[in-house]
């Protein structure tokens, strides 16, 4: 039979199988699983079929363990269920998994394995989730590529079946799940004829049902559990056989063979390596070349992990294995040795049957989709030569504090001659990763090749970098590592050369493209002595294009994707240059076509107009540069920024050895300071004379880059030549100067600044008192100015009121530079944190986007003042943030009592005096905190040589006298769903926490996927057909506790009041919440419009301004007091120039419609119950009233 | 009895009551209100393919935005099946409204490009529509481009346009022409078989809060019913093709004028926008009255009766007319 070949990757082709098997699909997102999911959910909105001919029913819930329990009650009801997940998802998954499998219930869970978060949260693949979860009862099978991800997914369907173990099949997270390569798909009839319809059946018939009533799920006792326990061993132990007998059938059905353990190697092999997942793959390929050269190794690929079949493993192992090697892609602190060495060793001990038994050692690697190469292979291989080779070792590390690490030659290469390799350096902007995939997929379905892409991503969300590594040639690719010597290299930016050893990947005679700017008389002189030196010793050929020309001039504007692709199929000659550029433009038409002909003609225009723009440059053979390279951090950078945080922003933090790093996952703060990124090539020049200090430019300036100060005017005497200057506007300073600054090389030219600046040139109302400007010709200038104001005084934060949003912005923010993407809705409102409570808070930050923009290595945005003072971050989980950040509070509550407790113990110590100012101590303003610092100073110094028995105790807790703010941060994924029923009880708790929620109104991190906050008739991820239901108004279920402090806030709609809101809550003695615009890249259009869309939002009434302050009800007042005006404006208004609303219009312009005209009733249903709220009458509590339950 | 029938474009029309390009044409339900209100055609609102491309590229760019750069993050929004983007949902609606209704539907096209007018007219007459008028507008902003050019790219593209179907053609005409009667006339030889005098745009305002430039659309009153009145007066019987007079049709008054001056029909928006479409039958009513009043029996007997041509003064129409209305005060 003949099946489609199919260039996709490893989630595509396993949700492929679990969609055409289901009945019923629970998800929720969680990379690098999502877009299982997201597949999943577009394929039923999409009205695609199951083999039975229905459509699956896929819902979201409000976590991976909602999930699970959705799935155990499909389950336990009788429909053929799936999930899929990875990682914390897992783990949240388990208590139902021992329930589903004590239950003997056929499902099949499938993940991308993912590491799990210790000292540091790991979206990359290991198998620390799936060994998490051995002794669930749930069976564990792997699939090492995404061939395997499609076969091994139908495989374990149709065995679950039969066995009644549950399992979940697995392959690695990113390497697997993200890797594109050519397949074979299955067919329906494929699908159908491994389905035993019976059993599908016996299924059904084991469901709950009234009609035949049981009960299932009961609680035991000491008597009977144990028995029962033990009843599941039949089916435990018969599952194996029928898993390899689903594999037989697929065999016989599509011609590929699979079994329980795969040997490959050397029939006669004494040196055996065990290993599953991807890194299998490499092994085995790694032992056929070897053994191809008498080498007698071989490898066992571990298919089925549990049930754990010792009969089929020792079957499989070759009769004269003398050494065994077992390779774990996890690690399991303090245990005897990793888990699938134990299995081994316990497999060994029981069913080695020979006189010699072989010497075992296990080894890990590879853990968080740390690479794992043919060298690294072979440097087991080689290890097991040795007459004591070294046990529970690491491959692929330097492990320079334990000695673990086996030393490898990284020069060591099984690839193919025949394989054609390429590697490309690109922008996430510039559409480099979407233009490969484009290529793979059309040399993959188009040629007889195979072919194989993978794309490495760094974590920035703004200017971030990708390279992308294909393969091609006659044979399928196997090969899961990184491409280590290409013949192709291109660099889509010119100014990576300064940043990166671009030219490492390339190999001897290869291809160099560059997008340059500089023609190909001219380019030589401005490459760096590195490139130039690469190029010569290498003998490559060099070819320039500027890309960025033609794509300017065909209204690319700055996506270059289709040019450098043009460029790529040009000169590698893989296809006939006439029919490249024909599949290109078919793919085109395939990708873009239905978002309308204006855009296929654009990009068709780009094609045309490449070719007569790329030329080949004559290289003169001599370095004649005199440019090089420069250091990733500057000289002044302290140590650690030097030595470990630069190697890993030059990219190179894969040879930064196990002593390089912190014990506990302990890093310094206000460290983006040193990575100077200059991602943006406009910048803003601020006109002093046409500035009115406003403030606002730097209040929602997303990235801190724009910075006040007011100083005595004897500063400018050093100040450099072009450094701007104009008279203070602040009747408190009457005599100061001010200047705004910009810091060149940290802006991500998001525009924000520009936009929202009030002041126009009267002469010339297009010029601001901010406008944007080229950056390279005023970025040295600038850079010294920069530099020259971060030496001027900070404002005494005692001399002014905090309450103007003017006087806010001459507060130093302690959060700056982040990552975030730029024109980031999120990021001004933790700016102004910082600048607020920065210097006295710590901060519990729920994983998202603001986990990873906040605390994603190398570098952290969140900063320190000049006396050491700043925010103290942590993340801990996604759904537990509310809880962490009250233990957080509990403690200084707790620490906060017992000094207190002893403080008057050591009165005759310290004084009388300073003990009663320190206990009574009014610590409500900038003023009153200063001089609890002070007197908590003078009470260190009392007691550092005091004997007082309580001495020591107290100088250990003596800070917590000074009033400290907890902040719980979050997205509404964390807010309203996932950690909502702890976000509620914290709240409930009457602690004095302040939580914001940083409301984008979809999972931003992982991709845009629907939330509770999502409001109606905007489409989202899981919402394709657009959300029918309105947003959760989380606000109004706070504020009926009656003792929360709430405020609904958005920037561009009023600063003011979001500076209002802030204050409010952080005075507020109780819990507060604050819900936050956060307009977002996810909604779909320009950001630097973001502050406009909030204005809009406001006016339309689906974002009314409030503010809930319970404070007041103490006084006889109403809490509720609205902020903004009634609407003015239809919801479409606002909702309209947002892709996440029109899209919908533009596909089912009916249901936009409809839901547009619900969403405007929301609004204004919304509006009319807060005004009747906002009338009602108040009366002050005769005996006042509780609002917190702790000490302060 | 009198008679109100007229013909446009080819058209036998049983009124010269025409709804002028308008939101009202977007839904069948108000144009099955206009027509029940009388209008003897409908003018759908118009195709902008500069708001097909517009469109198309936002959907691009937004659904672009930030996509392939963030390993958790690869894009931001889901992909959905199908996008009625570009002229489909135009075409799909400019069927269902002429399905809906017994009267003439014609079709209005507002090109930027001469691929683009073409391959929309041809998608338009294949649609059904009875006829089509081009929404000719392009503000000449560039001090190298001449009067002769601008006027030659009109001509032309009204030719290539008449080449490829066969649908009869309308131009719609800014005002803001020198020597309009040589260039109606140009336009009448290259196949355009109506006149529509004059389009009305949105035209920038100034916000003196903000210092902004405002565009807005001021619904027109009676007072603007004199420019194209003039115009058709003067090229009535000059120029061969018929005349729709359109901006300040408020009255019966109003369409009884532009047939005087020549026109075949007037076409009406902001009245009904204003007024409720049920002002169509009170205007017609209105028509009809002051016929028998004044004893007309047909429309058809008075159109042009007052153009340049037939009446007593025609230098009423030319400078003079400028004095005469300043002597008037």
């Amino acid at each position: 039979m003949k099946r489609p070949l199919v260039t996709i990757d490893g989630n595509e082709a396993t949700a492929f199988v679990a969609h055409k098997l289901s009945e019923v699909i629970a998800i929720y997102p969680i990379t690098p699983s999502s877009s299982m999911g997201e597949l999943a959910d577009e394929w039923s909105a999409h009205h695609l079929k199951n083999i039975w001919g229905t459509i699956p029913l896929v819902i979201q819930l409000q976590s991976e363990g909602g999930a699970a329990g959705a799935v155990h009650g499909a389950l336990q009801t009788g429909a053929l269920t799936t999930t899929f997940t990875a990682s914390q998802g897992l783990m949240l998954m388990i208590p139902n998994m021992y329930k589903i499998a004590g239950e003997l219930t056929s499902t099949v869970f499938h993940v991308s394995a993912r590491s799990l978060a210790a000292q540091g949260l790991s979206i990359f693949g290991d198998h620390s989730d799936i060994t998490a979860t051995r002794s669930t009862g749930f069976g564990l099978i792997a699939s090492n590529s995404v061939q395997e991800a499609q076969d091994i997914a139908a495989i374990t369907h149709a065995a679950t079946l039969e066995a009644r173990v549950p399992f979940i099949h697995f392959f690695d997270g990113f390497r697997t799940s993200h890797e594109v390569n050519k397949i074979e798909q299955l067919t329906e009839e494929d699908l159908k004829a491994m389905i035993d319809e019976s059993l599908v059946h016996a299924h059904r018939q084991r469901g709950l049902s009234p009609d035949r009533p049981v009960l299932r799920g009961t609680a035991q006792n000491p008597d009977v559990y144990f028995q029962a326990r033990e009843t599941v061993n039949p089916y435990y132990a018969a599952a194996p056989a029928i898993v390899q007998k689903a594999m037989d059938k697929f065999a016989s059905l599509v011609g590929r063979q699979y079994h329980l353990f795969e040997y490959v190697g050397a029939p006669d092999a004494d040196r055996v390596v065990i290993i599953m997942g991807s890194g299998a793959e490499t092994a085995g390929e790694t032992a056929e070349y070897l053994s191809g050269k008498g080498e007698k190794v071989g490898v066992i690929k571990v298919r089925l992990y549990r049930p754990f079949s010792v009969e089929h493993f020792i079957k499989a192992l070759p009769t004269n294995v003398k050494s065994i090697a077992v390779l774990d892609r996890t690690k399991e602190p303090g245990s005897a040795g990793e888990p699938l060495y134990m299995d081994v060793v316990t497999a060994i001990s029981e069913g080695w049957k020979q006189p010699a038994r072989p010497t075992m050692i296990g080894g890990r690697y590879g853990l968080s989709s740390k690479e794992f190469t043919p060298a690294m292979v072979k440097a087991v291989f080689d290890e097991m030569l040795n007459e004591t080779p070294k046990n529970h070792f690491t491959v692929g590390i330097l492990d320079d504090v334990s000695n673990t690490s086996l030393p490898y030659d990284p020069h060591f290469s099984i690839e193919s001659p025949d394989t054609v390799r390429c590697v490309f350096w690109g922008l996430g902007a510039d559409g480099t990763v979407g233009a490969n995939k484009n290529s793979i997929k059309i040399i993959g379905e188009e040629t007889d090749f195979g072919a194989q892409g993978y794309f490495v991503y760094d974590s920035k969300k703004s200017g971030s970098e990708t390279v992308s590594h294909l393969r091609f040639g006659p044979k399928p690719i196997r090969a899961p590592y990184l491409i280590g010597q290409a013949q192709f290299v291109a660099c889509h930016q010119f100014s990576f050369l300064e940043r990166y050893d671009v030219l490492k990947y390339a190999a001897p005679g290869g291809v160099f493209l560059l997008n340059s700017n500089y023609g190909a008389d001219e380019v030589w002189d401005y490459l760096p002595r590195e490139t130039q030196k690469a190029i010569i010793e290498k003998k490559m050929r060099f070819y320039v294009i500027d890309a960025y020309d033609v794509a300017h001039n065909t209204g690319m504007g700055g996506r270059i994707n289709t040019i450098m692709q043009t460029c790529f199929f040009a000169i590698s000659g893989v296809l006939p240059r006439q029919q490249a550029i024909d599949e290109i433009k078919k793919a085109i038409k395939k990708t873009y076509g239905k978002r309308g002909e204006a855009v296929v003609q654009q990009n068709f225009e780009a094609v045309d107009q490449t070719l007569e723009n790329l030329h080949e440059v004559e290289t003169p053979g001599e370095i004649t540069s005199q440019i090089n390279m420069r250091p990733p951090v500057p000289a002044e950078a302290p140590e650690f920024v030097k030595d470990v945080l630069g190697v890993i922003i030059a990219g190179d933090g894969d040879s930064l050895p196990v002593s390089a790093f912190p014990v506990d996952g302990t890093f310094p703060t206000a460290t983006t300071q040193w990575e100077k990124r200059n991602i943006s090539l406009e910048i803003p020049v601020w006109e002093p004379d046409i500035c009115i200090q406003c403030g606002k430019c730097a209040f929602v300036c997303p990235h801190a880059v724009i910075r006040e100060k007011i100083y005595a005017p004897s500063y400018l005497a050093d100040a450099p030549k072009e450094f701007k200057s104009t008279a203070a506007r602040w009747k408190e300073f009457p005599d100061a100067k001010y200047t705004l600054a910009i810091a060149p090389e940290d802006c991500t030219g998001c525009g924000l600044c520009v936009e929202v600046c009030p002041a126009k040139d009267k002469t010339q109302v297009g010029r601001k008192a901010i406008n944007l400007a080229p950056q390279p010709p005023i970025r040295e200038r600038e850079r010294i100015n920069w530099d020259y104001f971060l030496t001027l005084p900070e404002v005494d934060r005692t001399q002014i009121s905090l309450k103007s949003v003017k006087n806010s912005q001459l507060l130093q923010p302690l959060f700056e530079f982040s990552g975030a993407c730029a024109g980031c809705g999120e990021t001004p409102y933790l700016k102004l944190l910082s600048q607020l409570f920065g210097d006295r808070t710590v901060i519990a930050n729920a994983t998202g986007c603001s986990s990873i923009y906040g605390g994603n290595l190398p570098t952290t945005p969140w900063a320190r003042n000049e006396e050491g003072r700043g925010p103290a971050w942590s993340n801990s989980l996604f759904e537990d943030n509310a809880e962490f950040g009250l233990g957080m509070r509990l403690t200084l509550d707790k620490h906060g009592e017992y000094v207190r407790e002893m403080l008057p113990q050591l009165a005759s110590q310290v004084g009388e005096t300073l003990v009663d100012e320190l206990l009574n101590a009014d610590q409500s303003s900038e003023t009153g905190i200063r001089q609890q610092r002070q007197r908590v100073e003078i009470l260190k110094q009392k007691l550092q040589n005091s004997n007082h028995p309580l001495a020591a105790e107290v100088l250990s807790l003596a800070d917590v006298l000074t009033r400290k703010s907890v902040w719980i941060i979050g997205g509404d994924g964390w807010a309203y769903d996932i950690g909502y029923g702890g976000l509620d009880h914290v709240l409930a708790s009457g602690r004095n926490v302040n939580v914001l929620v940083l409301d984008t109104e979809v999972y931003s991190n992982t991709g845009g996927q629907s939330s509770k906050a999502t409001p109606r008739a905007a489409v989202a991820k899981f919402a394709a057909q657009g959300k029918g239901l309105p947003k959760k108004d989380l606000g109004m279920i706070a504020m009926a506790y009656g003792y929360v402090y709430v405020a609904r806030i958005a920037m561009g709609a009023s600063d003011q009041q979001t500076l209002n809101a802030f204050l409010e809550a952080d005075a507020y003695n109780g819990p507060s919440l604050i819900i936050a615009y956060s307009h977002c890249i996810a909604h779909g259009f320009d950001l630097r419009k973001g502050l406009e869309q909030q204005k809009l939002a406001v006016a339309s009434g689906i974002w009314p301004l409030y503010r809930f302050n319970p404070a007041l009800i103490a006084e006889g007042h109403n809490p509720l007091s609205i902020d903004s005006k009634e609407p003015t404006i239809p919801v479409s208004d606002y909702a309209y120039n947002e892709s996440r609303y029109r899209m919908l219009l533009q596909s089912d312009e009916k249901r936009a419609e409809m839901l547009m005209k619900q969403a405007q009733n929301d609004a204004k249903g919304r509006w009319d119950l807060y005004r009747q709220m906002a009338a009602m009458h108040y009366q002050a509590p005769e005996n006042g009233q509780e609002t917190s339950e702790d000490s302060e | 009895m009198v008679d109100l029938t007229t013909t446009y474009l080819g058209l036998n029309l049983k009124n010269p009551l025409v709804a002028s390009s308008s939101p009202l044409s977007q839904k069948i339900e108000t144009a099955q209100q206009l027509e029940q209100a009388g209008v003897s055609a409908i003018v759908m609102y118009s195709l902008f393919e500069e708001q097909i491309i517009h469109e198309s590229l936002k959907l691009h760019n937004d659904l672009l935005r930030g996509t392939e750069s963030f390993a958790e993050a690869l894009d931001y929004l889901p992909e959905i099946g199908q996008y009625s983007i570009g002229p489909d949902a135009y075409i799909a609606n400019l069927k269902a409204v002429k399905n809906a209704l017994k009267i003439p539907v014609i079709g209005s096209l507002n090109g930027v490009s001469t691929g683009g007018w073409i391959e929309y007219a041809r998608k338009i007459e294949q649609a059904g529509a009875d006829a089509l008028e081009l929404n000719l507008y392009y503000l000449a902003t560039d001090p190298d481009l001449t009067c002769d050019e601008m006027e030659d790219t009109y001509v032309n593209l009204v030719s290539d346009i008449r080449k490829q179907i066969q649908l009869p053609l309308a131009v719609k005409l800014s005002p803001f022409f020198s020597a309009l009667p040589n260039f109606a006339r140009r336009l009448s030889e290259s196949g355009a078989n109506g006149l529509v005098l004059f389009n009305r745009f949105y035209q920038p305002d100034f916000d003196l809060e903000a210092l902004e430039v405002v565009p807005n659309l001021v619904l027109s009153n009676s007072h603007e019913l004199r420019l194209p009145l003039r115009w058709i007066a003067i090229l009535y019987g000059r120029v061969q093709t018929d005349f729709a007079l359109t901006s300040g049709v408020h009255s019966g008054a109003d369409i009884l004028k532009a047939m005087m001056a020549g026109a075949k029909v007037t076409t009406v928006t902001s009245e009904f926008l204003q007024h409720g479409i049920g002002r169509a039958t009170e205007m017609l009513a209105e028509v009809e009255t002051w016929m028998e009043d004044h004893e007309y029996i047909s429309i058809k007997q008075m159109q042009g009766s007052m153009s340049q041509q037939a009446v007593a003064q025609p230098a009423t129409f030319e400078r003079a007319n400028y004095m005469k209305v300043l002597s008037s005060y």
